[in-house]
């Protein structure tokens, strides 16, 4: 209950719109919706203004603003606004056969500049030493750093997700001979799978000046509408970072916005766990919430065309929206191909030549935009056919993504949401909730805090109960230390995967803790 | 005789993963490391059974231990060089060609690593025609060849000469010492003469997974049947269509055990189907009654993209399309079903042949 007393903003910067939503108590006061602007700060600035344009903003009472941007995924899609990188990997004499970044696109190497290290140090899956640290490599790989005049590192260990402490030594040790250099550790950022997580650290690591940049010019922009309530940046796993965090682990906003639409979807319908379709211009994003959270996706993604795995939202993503052109030449078909942003002047009933999805929803009568007279002559039957069509698609979409065959409740959000009638095969119940549009600024709003870990646990050395009461610990601390109040912090996910051809029970155990965020002890903070 | 680059690894990787009956492990690595020997030794020669020597000393190689690891702790790149040394200096004789264990997974790309540095070819074939879990489970065993002198090498520089009584004892030794270098290993084993690879080994399987990774990226690409595609060339059998219902998992003795159930769709509509699997998919039962097991092959495609599902990928709500294959003869005999049989895996049942059950009940189509 007192967390509903807080005034809260929540502020999604997409690629086409920046949201912004203003919470009281727990209710949605204000909201507005802006282009983006390539500087991100006066599109921040214009929506903020939008929302005191209500007459509700009171910058004072705002205790806490939470942005959601997807500044950081197009920087490393465009190739733009990176910085020169070296790629330090503890592990020899085992990894040399493939260097960090094989399998990159040239394009991002020769951005970064390519500079690769390769030392000794990494662990064995028990735990055993692949080789010591050197000390002399280690200096002269500082020294060539230096020279190059590179300044941020990314160090990858072997095993590291087991034991981080060769990639915490070396941290240190560049950061003494370097000083000011900036450190992005693998083990902070993914799990097992050596590549994958480099990977992820080195596109961490060219973002840190970005980085720097971005939260500068957010706080700028909060500043200049009078709000001095400390901000958040949202994480792809539904969860805040501090100002702080996110300057050093930028790329855990990646793919932050299809997790703060599920987060919004699921507040405003009060289902936890449900499956949540987000009908867009183009396409229909449908993922899954298990305990109001997004379920991760298992595979590798790529993002830029490097390969990745840390946490990602598991979306389906399927190729009908609103825009979505129909054709009926023997066979029905809608999307993929969509008139998209142009929908206003493309689309039948805006006076336009192309019969879209959204003109068989206006014929149909499920909404009014545009000129209805203008679609009143639509064939009957091939509105009939359209709509059951695209309830079959999208019954399918969801259904492939189900983890049972039983119905659940499917929450729709998103501008294209008219396409639907008030059911679907495979549903419980079919929420169609208010503020649909600006869902993702409302689950930026919403966000709490968290901790999650990684471990791998030799379960004939110890018992499976300690060994998740330690991580279920190390995971509670975790939310702590990133600022969530010890008293609601709860264990929302424990995941256990037995290792094959290992001996010893090997298992690795994954622990994810969530909690409100402690507003006092921030205000202090910040106040300093 | 032909060359094997570069642009070939992509369709072989997707046609090992169709082998691999659902295991075999991930092939991303071992493309990677295949991918990189060639950009720098140039393309491996890819000869068939038929062209090599009788007199030629072939020697096996392959990735052993977890595949957790595998992805973690990379290889250093010499390993199998160095275990080519030290099995030369022991047989006293020159290595001429490199030949793949396994076709199914990771394991049908390691050859080629070794064969482009140490410019020697790569004999089109495997010791399996799909993927197992142990080691003695290869076709050479049915014809008494003996997996040592084997040769284990890691990336600290350490290789270890095996010697063994039998094949068993190999596996079990040579797992330990895999586990002691970190599970995760390169390994040599399995010496044959060219006389001996001829009579021994299933011919054609890398030629094959070639074949089949290209049939899915053709048929994609012009919206066309991979499944069926697929069918056809293994000269195989659709059996279920369906969705996954339920898939249950536990892990016994290292191997990562359990079933999925299947609900029909289309063709089999209100049919049902059980899927076991260890590592590997083991058995398939329709309505209650076993219409394939191994050693023949059964394997899990996506239905609209043909691409191969295997075990640690299933989950509730895929569509896909099973079919069954028939094994290489040679894993019909008695000695073949002893070592791959459904006995061995647990399965008090007779092995049937594929093309005899589907004669039977089953519904068998292109």
């Amino acid at each position: 209950m007192e967390e509903n007393q807080r005034v809260r903003i929540g502020i999604d910067v997409g690629g086409t719109n920046t949201d912004a939503v203003l919470m009281d108590s727990g209710n949605v006061v204000a909201s507005a919706k802006t282009p983006t602007t390539p500087d991100v700060t006066s599109g921040v600035v214009a929506a903020l203004r939008g929302l005191a344009g209500e007459g509700t903003l009171e910058p004072v009472r705002i205790q806490a603003v939470m942005i959601g941007t997807t500044h950081f995924t197009n920087a490393i899609v465009e190739a733009k606004h990176l910085m020169p990188t070296a790629a330090v990997r503890l592990g020899l004499p085992a990894t040399q056969a493939l260097p960090p970044m094989i399998d990159w696109p040239e394009r991002l190497v020769r951005v970064l500049g390519g500079h690769v290290y390769l030392c000794h140090g990494g662990h064995e899956f028990d735990g055993r030493h692949i080789s010591e640290l050197d000390l002399e490599e280690l200096h002269r790989v500082a020294e060539d750093i230096g020279r190059k005049g590179i300044r941020s590192v990314a160090i990858s260990s072997v095993f590291s997700p087991v034991n981080s402490e060769f990639e915490e030594e070396v941290g240190s040790i560049l950061e003494s001979e370097l000083p000011g250099i900036a450190i992005s550790l693998s083990h902070q950022i993914g799990r097992i799978g050596l590549l994958e997580r480099e990977n992820a650290t080195i596109l961490n690591a060219c973002l840190r000046d970005l980085a720097d940049h971005i939260v500068d010019a957010f706080h700028g922009a909060l500043i200049e509408a009078g709000i001095r309530a400390p901000f958040y940046l949202s994480q792809n796993d539904g969860t805040l970072m501090s100002v702080d965090h996110a300057k050093r682990y930028p790329v855990a906003t990646f793919a932050s916005g299809p997790t703060n639409s599920m987060r919004g979807a699921a507040f405003l319908s009060g289902r936890l766990d449900c499956a949540v379709v987000d009908i867009g211009g183009t396409t229909s994003d449908v993922g899954i919430l298990q305990h109001g959270f997004p379920r991760e996706a298992s595979m590798a993604v790529e993002i830029g065309e490097v390969r990745t795995n840390f946490r990602m939202p598991d979306v389906y993503s399927h190729g009908l929206g609103g825009g979505s052109v129909v054709r009926e030449n023997g066979e029905l078909q809608i999307g993929p191909e969509s008139v998209g942003y142009e929908l206003t002047s493309k689309a039948l009933c805006f006076g336009g030549e192309t019969l879209t999805a959204t003109d068989i929803a206006v014929a149909a009568g499920n909404l009014e935009i545009g000129d209805p007279g203008l679609v009143s002559h639509l064939d009957k039957g091939l509105l009939k056919r359209s709509l059951q069509l695209i309830e079959h698609r999208l019954a399918y979409a969801v259904d492939r993504m189900k983890t049972s065959a039983e119905p659940i409740p499917i929450v729709v959000v998103g501008g294209g949401s008219i396409l639907l009638g008030d059911q679907l095969p495979g549903a419980s119940e079919l929420i169609k909730p208010r503020h649909f549009a600006v869902a993702n600024a409302i689950g930026a709003a919403i966000a709490q805090v968290g901790g999650e870990v990684d471990r791998v646990f030799m379960l004939d050395k110890q018992s499976r109960e300690k060994a998740l009461d330690v991580t279920k610990r190390e995971a509670v601390d975790m939310a702590v230390g990133a600022g969530a109040n010890r008293r609601t912090v709860q264990v929302v996910d424990i995941e256990e995967v037995p290792l094959t051809y290992l001996p010893s029970n090997a298992t690795r155990i994954r622990v994810k803790a969530v909690g409100d965020l402690e507003f006092e002890a921030e205000n202090i903070a910040t106040a300093r | 005789m032909r060359l094997l680059g570069e642009a070939d690894l992509e369709d072989l990787a997707t046609g090992a993963a169709v082998l691999g009956t659902g295991g075999g492990g991930n092939p991303y690595i071992g493309k990677l490391l295949a991918q990189r020997a060639i950009r720098e030794y140039g393309p491996v020669t890819l000869v068939g059974v038929d062209e090599v020597a009788d007199d030629a000393l072939v020697v096996p190689t392959a990735m052993m231990g977890a595949p957790t690891v595998s992805v973690e702790k990379l290889p250093r790149g010499d390993e199998l060089v160095r275990a080519f040394k030290t099995l030369e200096e022991y047989l006293g004789r020159s290595i001429t060609h490199t030949v793949s264990i396994e076709a199914g997974g990771m394991n049908s790309t390691t050859p080629l690593t070794v064969a482009a540095q140490l410019r020697i070819p790569l004999v089109d074939g495997d010791g399996m025609g799909r993927a197992f879990p142990e080691l003695q489970m290869v076709t050479p065993t049915l014809f008494g060849i003996s997996a040592t002198p084997m040769v284990i090498a890691d990336e600290k520089g350490n290789t270890v000469l095996l010697t063994t009584i039998d094949n068993r004892w190999t596996e079990r030794l040579a797992r330990s010492i895999t586990i002691d270098m970190g599970a995760s290993a390169m390994i040599a084993l399995y010496v044959l003469t060219g006389k001996q690879l001829k009579e021994s080994i299933v011919p054609g399987t890398i030629g094959l997974a070639q074949e089949l990774g290209r049939t899915i990226r053709v048929a994609r690409s012009a919206h066309g049947d991979p499944v069926r595609a697929i069918t056809e060339r293994l000269r195989g059998h659709r059996i279920f269509e369906g969705k996954i219902v339920d898939v249950q998992r536990r892990t016994e003795a290292g191997f990562a055990k359990g079933e999925a159930r299947l609900s029909g769709l289309g063709s089999s509509a209100d049919a049902s189907l059980v899927l076991r699997f260890q590592n590997e998919y083991l058995v398939a039962i329709r309505d209650g009654e076993i219409i394939c097991s191994v050693p023949d092959l059964i394997i899990v495609l996506g239905s609209e993209t043909g691409a191969p599902i295997t075990t640690d990928e299933l989950r509730y709500g895929f569509r896909v399309t099973v079919i069954a294959a028939p094994c290489d003869p040679k894993w019909r005999s008695d000695a073949g079903l002893a070592l791959v049989g459904p006995r061995y895996f647990g399965y008090d049942i007779d092995y049937q042949p594929i093309e005899q059950r589907v004669g039977v009940g089953g519904q068998a189509e292109g």
